[in-house]
C-alpha cells in the first residue's frame, strides 16, 4: 500500500504547491496600487522586459511571415484559392501565431531571466535586506516586473503579428507575385478588428499575466544554489509553456466558437 | 546600570517541526554595549537575528524590542521597528544594479522625504565614516569583498539606527580588513550610542570590542555568557574548547559512525 | 542621465507598439471601412436565411452599405427575421427586395439589397417585405432531377 500513500502524498503537495502559488499570486495583485505609485520602477522594467526582448520578437516575427506566405501558397494554389494567401496568413498570425509564439518566445527570453534574477536576488539575501528595512519586496521588486510583463506582452505580440504579416507580404508580393492590391483588400474584408485582432489582444494579455507572474513566482521560491536557479528557470519555461498552450486552447474555444 | 534593549525570553524556534534551531533561550542585550554571539554553525545565530528583526515569529517565548513584544503580524509595529535597526548581512546583501551611492542612500530615500542635496550629504558622511567617501560613484560590481561590507555598513548605518546587527561581519576578510571592521563596530556603538549585536564564530576579534559574550552550542542551546575576560577563563569544557580552538573535546571531531572494523570489513566482526 | 535614455527607449517602445496595432487594424482588417457614421435599423424576413452570419455586410450594388446586427426565429411565422444596419447617407425606396447571395462560389454569405421604384424610401425600423431566401444546394438539386425527370416524361409523352 505504500505506493497508495505516495500517489496521496504526491496530491497533497501539489495541491499545497497550487494553493502557494495562488496565494502568491493574490499578494502580487495587492501590491499592484503601490508600484503604479511608482511608476518609474515600472519603466525601467518594460525596458528591460520588453525593449530587450524586440530583436527576437521581431526577428521570429519576419522569419514566421515568410514561411506562413511559402508554405500557405503551395497549399492554396492546389485549390486555385491563391488570392486568398493574405487573409490566410493574416488571420493565423492576429488569431494564433502572434499571441501564442511570442508567448512562448517571452517566456523563454524574459521569464527565465526574471526567474533567475529574483532567485539570485533572493539568493544575496537581497530580498531579506528589504524587508529588514522595513520595503515590501513584492512592490518594490515582484509588482513592478509583474505590470511590466503585463504591458509588454501585448505589445510584442501585435509587433509579431505586424511584422509577421508584412514579411509575408515581401514573400507573396515580391517572390510569388500575388497582385498587392488583392493582398491586402481581401484582409480589408475578411479580418474583423474586434473579433480577431481584438481578441488576439486580449489572448496576448491574458499570456503575459501567465508568463509573467509564474516566472516571478518561480524565482521567489527557488532554493538559493546554482542548481536551484537552474532548476527553476527549467520550470518557468515549462509551466508557462504547458499553460499558455492550454490557455490558448480554452481561449480560441470560447472566443472564436461559430455562433 | 543600563537596561536591556532587547530581550529574548524563552524563545523556542524551528523552521519545521523536525528541527529545533533555538531551544528555550533567554538572553538580553544591553542598552548602548556590544554584544556578541559566538558559536559553531548551525547553532541558531541568524535565526536569532531574523527573529529580532520580526522575519520569523518564535514558536514559543516572546522578543521584546526596547519594551514592546514583536508581534510578526503587526505591520505597522514591524514597520516602526526596523527603522531603527539597520543590518550588515553576511556577504553585504548589496543592491547589485544600483551604485554604491545609491545603494547607501536607498534607506534614505525609501523612508524619508529629505530632499536631494540633504541626502547627497548624508551618504558621503556615512560612506567617509566607513572610510570609503571617494568610492561613491562606483558600481557595485567593481568594489572588492572587503569594501563591498563596508558599503553594506554605512548603508546599515544611514538611518542612524539605535539598533545595529552584524552577520558574520569578519568572514573572510584579511586581517588588516578584520581590523577595520572590529574598529568600526566599536567607533559607532561608543560615538553614536547604539546598541550593537555581533554574530561571528571569531573569537579573538569579537573579544577584543564587545562588552558582553554570549555562546550557543549546536540545537540553540546556551553554553555560557559573561564578559571576555569571564569567558577566556572559564573552566567549563565546551567554553574552553570554543574559544581556544581545540580540535576536540566537548564538540566530537569524528561525525557518528559505525565501528572501523565493520566498515573497513575487517574480520569476521557483526 | 541613463533614467532619461530609458523612459525615451521605453517611450518608443510603447509607440511601436501601437503603431503595430493601427498598421494591423487599419491597413490589415476592417476598421478602416467601418462605418463610424450613424446608422438606422431595417428588418428582413426571410424563409431561409442560409448560411448568413451575424456581421455579415449589406450591399447594393456590391458596395457595401450596412451590417447584419441580429438574427432571430420569429416562433410564430417560422420565418428568419434578420436585422440590420444601414449607413445613414444611404436610402432605399420602399419596395426594395433583399437577397441573400453568395460571394463568390464557395464565399461567405451576404444581403443584397435591390432598390425599388418607390417615391418614399424606408425609415428606421421599418420591415423589407420583398425577400428572397438564401439558395440550399439541397433544394437545388431536388428541383434539377425533377425538372429532369420532367423533361424525360414529356419525351415520352411525345413520342406516344
Amino acid at each position: 500500500m505504500n505506493w497508495l500513500a505516495a500517489i496521496g502524498a504526491w496530491a497533497l503537495r501539489g495541491l499545497g504547491s497550487w494553493g502557494r502559488s495562488a496565494l502568491f499570486f493574490v499578494d502580487l495583485m495587492a501590491a499592484l496600487p503601490a508600484a503604479l505609485r511608482r511608476f518609474g520602477l515600472v519603466v525601467s522594467q518594460i525596458h528591460a522586459i520588453g525593449n530587450r526582448s524586440l530583436v527576437i520578437i521581431l526577428a521570429s516575427g519576419m522569419a514566421v511571415g515568410f514561411v506562413l506566405a511559402l508554405q500557405m501558397y503551395y497549399a492554396l494554389a492546389t485549390y486555385g484559392a491563391a488570392e486568398s494567401l493574405g487573409l490566410v496568413v493574416n488571420l493565423s498570425l492576429v488569431r494564433e501565431l502572434g499571441p501564442v509564439v511570442t508567448a512562448l518566445l517571452f517566456a523563454g527570453r524574459a521569464g527565465t531571466s526574471l526567474t533567475a534574477e529574483i532567485g539570485l536576488m533572493k539568493a544575496g539575501e537581497q530580498i531579506a535586506a528589504l524587508e529588514l528595512m522595513a520595503i515590501d519586496p513584492r512592490q518594490r521588486v515582484l509588482a513592478p516586473r509583474f505590470l511590466a510583463g503585463a504591458i509588454s506582452m501585448p505589445l510584442l505580440a501585435i509587433m509579431f503579428s505586424g511584422i509577421g504579416i508584412s514579411g509575408a507580404w515581401v514573400v507573396a508580393v515580391g517572390l510569388i507575385g500575388i497582385d498587392p492590391g488583392n493582398f491586402w483588400s481581401i484582409q480589408q474584408s475578411g479580418v474583423d478588428v474586434w473579433r480577431d485582432v481584438g481578441n488576439g489582444v486580449i489572448k496576448s494579455g491574458v499570456f503575459g499575466i501567465i508568463c509573467t507572474a509564474v516566472a516571478l513566482y518561480q524565482g521567489y521560491v527557488t532554493e538559493a544554489t546554482p542548481e536551484g536557479v537552474a532548476y527553476a528557470t527549467t520550470r518557468t519555461v515549462v509551466i508557462s509553456s504547458l499553460s499558455v498552450l492550454g490557455m490558448d486552447f480554452i481561449l480560441t474555444a470560447l472566443m472564436f466558437s461559430t455562433r | 546600570m543600563s537596561d536591556p534593549f532587547i530581550e529574548i525570553d524563552h524563545v523556542t524556534f524551528g523552521y519545521d517541526a523536525s528541527r529545533t534551531i533555538l531551544n528555550d533561550i533567554s538572553l538580553r542585550f544591553m542598552r548602548g554595549k556590544v554584544t556578541a554571539v559566538l558559536g559553531g554553525s548551525g547553532c541558531g545565530k541568524t535565526t536569532l537575528l531574523r527573529l529580532i528583526g520580526g522575519v520569523h515569529a518564535a514558536n514559543s517565548g516572546r522578543v521584546v524590542f526596547d519594551g514592546e513584544v514583536i508581534n510578526v503580524r503587526d505591520r505597522a509595529q514591524l514597520y516602526r521597528m526596523r527603522r531603527r535597526l539597520g543590518m550588515l548581512f553576511q556577504f553585504g546583501a548589496l543592491f547589485t544594479d544600483l551604485t554604491v551611492y545609491d545603494n547607501v542612500a536607498f534607506p534614505l530615500r525609501e523612508m524619508t522625504d529629505l530632499p536631494d542635496e540633504l541626502i547627497h550629504d548624508i551618504v558621503l558622511m556615512k560612506l567617509n565614516a566607513v572610510g570609503l567617501r571617494g568610492a561613491a560613484p562606483l558600481k557595485i560590481s567593481e568594489v572588492s569583498g572587503g569594501m563591498a561590507r563596508r558599503v553594506a555598513l554605512a548603508r546599515a548605518i544611514a538611518l542612524d539606527p539605535e539598533l545595529i546587527m552584524y552577520d558574520e561581519p569578519f568572514a573572510g576578510l584579511d586581517l588588516i580588513s578584520m581590523g577595520v571592521a572590529a574598529n568600526l563596530i566599536r567607533t559607532l556603538n561608543d560615538v553614536t550610542g547604539a546598541t550593537s549585536l555581533v554574530i561571528s564564530h571569531d573569537v579573538p576579534e569579537c573579544m577584543a570590542i564587545s562588552d558582553w559574550v554570549v555562546l550557543l552550542a549546536t540545537g540553540g542551546r546556551l553554553v555560557a555568557q559573561g564578559t571576555p575576560a569571564e569567558l577566556m577563563a572559564s573552566t567549563d569544557p565546551e567554553v574552553r574548547q570554543f574559544v581556544r580552538g581545540e580540535p576536540d573535546g566537548p564538540v566530537k571531531f569524528h561525525y557518528p559512525a559505525p565501528d572501523m572494523a565493520v566498515d573497513y570489513g575487517l574480520r569476521g566482526k557483526a | 542621465m541613463a533614467k532619461k535614455s530609458i523612459e525615451t527607449l521605453v517611450g518608443l517602445f510603447v509607440l511601436m507598439g501601437i503603431a503595430a496595432l493601427l498598421f494591423v487594424a487599419l491597413k490589415a482588417a476592417n476598421l478602416a471601412s467601418f462605418t463610424n457614421g450613424q446608422t438606422y435599423g431595417l428588418q428582413a424576413r426571410f424563409d431561409n436565411i442560409g448560411g448568413l452570419k451575424v456581421r455579415a455586410p449589406v450591399r447594393s450594388a456590391g458596395v457595401v452599405v450596412g451590417r447584419v446586427t441580429s438574427i432571430k426565429l420569429d416562433p410564430k411565422t417560422y420565418q428568419g427575421v434578420v436585422s440590420l444596419q444601414i449607413s445613414s447617407g444611404v436610402e432605399f425606396p420602399k419596395d426594395s427586395s433583399a437577397k441573400i447571395l453568395t460571394a463568390g462560389l464557395l464565399g461567405d454569405q451576404y444581403i443584397g439589397i435591390d432598390p425599388g421604384a418607390d417615391e418614399k424610401n424606408f425609415v428606421a425600423g421599418d420591415v423589407i417585405k420583398q425577400t428572397q431566401s438564401a439558395i440550399v444546394l439541397e433544394n437545388l438539386i431536388g428541383q434539377m432531377l425533377l425538372s429532369k425527370a420532367g423533361d424525360a416524361g414529356n419525351e415520352n409523352g411525345d413520342k406516344k
